[in-house]
C-alpha cells in the first residue's frame, strides 16, 4: 500500500501544472463567455505530447497507464481550467483506447497519430436520445452493403462533434430482433465526420460553454469497411472496456476541480477582513472547508485505487464506480462550500467559483448518475436484488 | 563545445519556509523540493545553445543528498544529455561545491559552465565566482544575455543602474539572472526519454575533495514581524517626524 507518487508521476503532475499555468483564470472565463473551443490550450497540450499519455509508444504515445492519465487529467482540471480544459482533450487521451486495443496495425498507424499531434480532432458518439444508459437499445443503424456500411440515426450529448474531424461511432449492424443476446449486433467505427451527411446542433447548456455538446442527425453516411474497429457485432464488448477508465478519469478531474475551489476559498478566507479580522478565523468558515478537503482527499484515494487496479489488469468496477461517485459528490460540495465562503462575491464570475460550480455538475451526472452507481454497488457489493 | 550546468535541489519557491523550533535551520521535512529557479534558467540557456548548434552536449551535475537525482531527472527531461550525481550528506558549503565542480570540469573539459547566480535557499551567490577563481577562467555573472561565437562568449550583465557587456574567452563561467530566459515546460516524450539518459553516481571522495564544513551556523530565526507604521495627518507633521528621526534636515 504505497500512497506516494513515483518520480514519473510527480514529474507528470508538475509538468502539467507548469504547462497549464500559461492559461490564466481569465483565459478560461473568456472561453466560457464566448463559447469558443480552447484551441490554444489544445494545441499546446498536443505539441508537448500530452494527448498520447496512455497510447502505445508504437503510435507515438508514452505507453503509460490510466493512473498516469488520471494524474495528468486531475492536474489539468486542478490548474483552473476545470471541465472545460479536461473535456477539450478527453477524446484523444482516453477515447482512442478501442483502436489501440482492437484495431489492426494499419488502422492504428492511420488513425491515431493525426489525433495525437493535434492535426485532427475527434468525438465519441455513443449516447442516443432514446437509449441513454441502456446502450444496447440504441437505434442508429449501420446497414452492411458492398465494401462498407450505410448509416442512419441520431446521437445526443456528443462533445466536440461541432469541431471534430473524426468520429468514434457505435451503431447497430444486426437488428435487435435478430440477435441471441441484446449486447450482440453492435459495431464500432472510427470514421470521417462527413458534414454533408451529418448535421449537428449545439445543445444550450448550464456550463462548460467552450466545449460544446451536440445532437447529431446522421443521414445516409457511408462508412468504408476499413473504418470498422474490431469484428462486426463486437462493438458493445469493446466499448465496455472503456467504462471503468472513463469513470476513473472523471473522478480524478472532479477531485481536481474541488481542490481548486477549496484553494480559492481558503485564500479568500485568509484575506477577506470583516469586523477587523479575516473571516477565515471563524470556525464556521474553517470547518466546512476542512471537511471538504478531507472528503476530497479520501475520494481521491478511491479513484487512485481503481486506477492502480486497472493498470494491474485486475477487476476495478466497484472501485471505479465508488471513486467516481465519491469524487463527484464531494467535489460538488467543495465548490458549493467555496461559493458560500466567498459570500456574494462567489456569485460573481470574476471569482471563478461559480464557473467551477457549474462545471462540477458534469462529472456528477456523467458518464453515469450517482443513482445508477448506488444501484450498482447495492447489487454488486451488498448482493441486494436489482431494483429496476 | 560541452556545457556543464550545476543544479541544486532546494525548497520549492512556492513553499513558505519554516524555521526549525531549535533554530538550527529551515525545516525540510515533508515539504516540496524542486530545482533552484536560477538553475532552471541555466539549464534552459544551455539547451538553447545546443539547439542553436553552439553546444554539442549538455551535462548537468548536482551535489547533495540522493534525492537530488530527481532534480537531475527534471533537467534531463528539459533536454540535458546526461547527468552526474555527487552524493554528499548534509550541507555542502559553496567552497566545497566549487572545488567539486572544478574537479568535474577538469574531467569533462566544458567550454562553458552555466550556473544559477545563487540558490534561493541560502542566497550565498558565491559558487560561480569561486569556481572562476579555482579554474582561472573568465566569469560573466548575473547574465541577461549570452552569445557565443567561436570561443568568444559575450555576456550582458545586469548591474546597478543598467547593463554591462563583457567578452570572455572560452572556457568561461556564466551565472544567470532572472531575465536571461523563460525556462520551458518538460514535454511528455522528453520526460519519458529522460528515464533512459545516463546518470553517473559519484561521491566527493571519487574526486578527492574534502567537503567538510568550515563554517558554523550559530542560529537561524524567522525574519522579525514588521511592526505597524505611523499615520500622519499632513505634510507638516510628516516633515516634523522625519526631522525628529534625523532623516531629513
Amino acid at each position: 500500500m504505497d500512497f506516494s507518487y513515483t518520480q514519473d508521476q510527480q514529474n507528470i503532475r508538475d509538468a502539467i501544472l507548469n504547462q497549464c499555468s500559461q492559461f490564466s483564470d481569465d483565459y478560461w472565463l473568456e472561453r466560457d463567455r464566448e463559447g469558443l473551443f480552447p484551441l490554444d490550450f489544445y494545441k499546446s497540450m498536443a505539441d508537448a505530447g500530452w494527448l498520447g499519455v496512455a497510447m502505445p509508444e508504437s503510435v507515438g504515445g508514452a505507453g503509460l497507464g490510466i493512473t498516469e492519465a488520471a494524474i495528468m487529467m486531475q492536474a489539468v482540471a486542478e490548474a483552473g481550467g476545470g471541465m472545460t480544459a479536461a473535456s477539450s482533450i478527453h477524446g484523444p487521451v482516453f477515447s482512442l483506447e478501442p483502436i489501440a486495443l482492437f484495431g489492426t496495425e494499419e488502422q492504428k498507424q492511420r488513425m491515431i497519430p493525426p489525433i495525437l499531434s493535434g492535426v485532427e480532432k475527434m468525438c465519441f458518439a455513443v449516447t442516443e436520445p432514446n437509449a441513454g444508459l441502456d446502450t444496447t437499445k440504441l437505434k442508429t443503424r449501420a446497414e452492411k452493403q458492398d465494401g462498407g456500411y450505410l448509416v442512419n440515426g441520431e446521437k445526443i450529448w456528443i462533445t466536440n462533434a461541432h469541431v471534430a474531424d473524426r468520429m468514434m461511432l457505435l451503431a447497430r449492424t444486426t437488428p435487435l430482433d435478430q440477435v441471441a443476446r441484446k449486447t450482440q449486433g453492435l459495431s464500432l467505427f472510427f470514421t470521417c465526420l462527413d458534414r454533408s451527411k451529418i448535421e449537428h446542433r449545439l445543445i444550450p447548456k448550464m456550463g462548460r460553454h467552450a466545449v460544446g455538446s451536440n445532437m447529431l442527425f446522421i443521414n445516409d453516411l457511408w462508412i468504408p469497411e476499413e473504418d470498422r474497429i474490431g469484428a462486426e457485432g463486437e462493438g458493445f464488448k469493446i466499448i465496455l472496456k472503456g467504462l471503468n477508465p472513463e469513470r476513473i478519469l472523471l473522478g480524478a478531474e472532479a477531485v481536481g476541480i474541488g481542490r481548486n475551489a477549496i484553494q480559492r476559498a481558503a485564500r479568500y478566507a485568509r484575506e477577506r477582513i470583516v469586523f477587523d479580522r479575516p473571516i477565515g478565523m471563524n470556525q464556521g468558515i474553517q470547518h466546512p472547508l476542512a471537511k471538504c478537503w478531507a472528503q476530497l482527499e479520501a475520494a481521491n484515494l478511491m479513484v487512485m485505487k481503481a486506477a492502480t487496479l486497472f493498470d494491474k489488469g485486475e477487476d476495478c468496477g466497484v472501485e471505479a464506480n465508488a471513486g467516481k461517485y465519491l469524487a463527484a459528490e464531494n467535489a460538488f460540495e467543495a465548490c458549493h462550500t467555496a461559493m458560500l465562503t466567498l459570500g456574494g462575491m462567489g456569485y460573481a464570475q470574476e471569482y471563478h467559483v461559480e464557473r467551477l460550480l457549474r462545471e462540477v455538475l458534469i462529472p456528477r451526472t456523467a458518464p453515469v448518475s450517482p443513482h445508477m452507481i448506488l444501484n450498482f454497488l447495492a447489487e454488486k457489493v451488498l448482493e441486494l436484488p436489482k431494483s429496476y | 563545445m560541452k556545457i556543464l550546468v550545476p543544479v541544486k535541489r532546494v525548497l520549492d519557491y512556492n513553499v513558505k519556509p519554516r524555521v526549525k523550533a531549535d533554530g538550527t535551520g529551515v525545516d525540510l521535512a515533508n515539504v516540496k523540493m524542486s530545482m533552484n529557479p536560477f538553475d532552471e534558467i541555466a539549464v534552459e540557456e544551455a539547451i538553447r545553445l545546443k539547439e542553436k548548434g553552439v553546444a554539442t552536449e549538455v551535462i548537468v551535475v548536482s551535489i547533495g543528498e540522493p534525492k537530488s537525482q530527481d532534480t537531475l531527472r527534471t533537467a534531463l527531461a528539459m533536454g540535458a544529455d546526461r547527468a552526474i550525481l555527487i552524493t554528499a550528506e548534509g550541507e555542502v558549503e559553496p567552497l566545497g561545491v566549487a572545488k567539486l565542480l572544478k574537479a568535474v570540469a577538469d574531467e569533462e573539459q566544458p567550454g562553458l559552465v552555466i550556473l544559477g547566480k545563487q540558490a534561493i535557499d541560502d542566497d550565498s551567490n558565491q559558487t560561480g565566482q569561486m569556481l572562476a577563481a579555482l579554474t582561472g577562467w573568465g566569469q560573466g555573472t548575473f547574465a541577461s544575455k549570452v552569445e557565443v561565437a567561436g570561443d568568444t562568449v559575450i555576456v550582458t550583465r545586469e548591474v546597478d543602474g543598467g547593463s554591462e557587456t563583457v567578452s570572455l574567452k572560452a572556457p568561461a563561467i556564466v551565472t544567470t539572472d532572472l531575465r536571461l530566459n523563460e525556462p520551458r515546460y518538460a514535454s511528455l516524450p522528453n520526460i519519458m526519454k529522460a528515464k533512459s539518459k545516463p546518470l553517473a553516481n559519484k561521491t566527493p571522495a571519487d574526486y578527492g575533495v574534502d567537503v567538510a564544513k568550515r563554517l558554523t551556523t550559530l542560529k537561524v530565526s524567522e525574519p522579525p514581524v514588521r511592526s505597524a507604521g505611523i499615520k500622519v495627518a499632513d505634510v507638516d507633521e510628516l516633515v516634523a517626524k522625519l526631522k525628529a528621526l534625523g532623516v531629513a534636515a
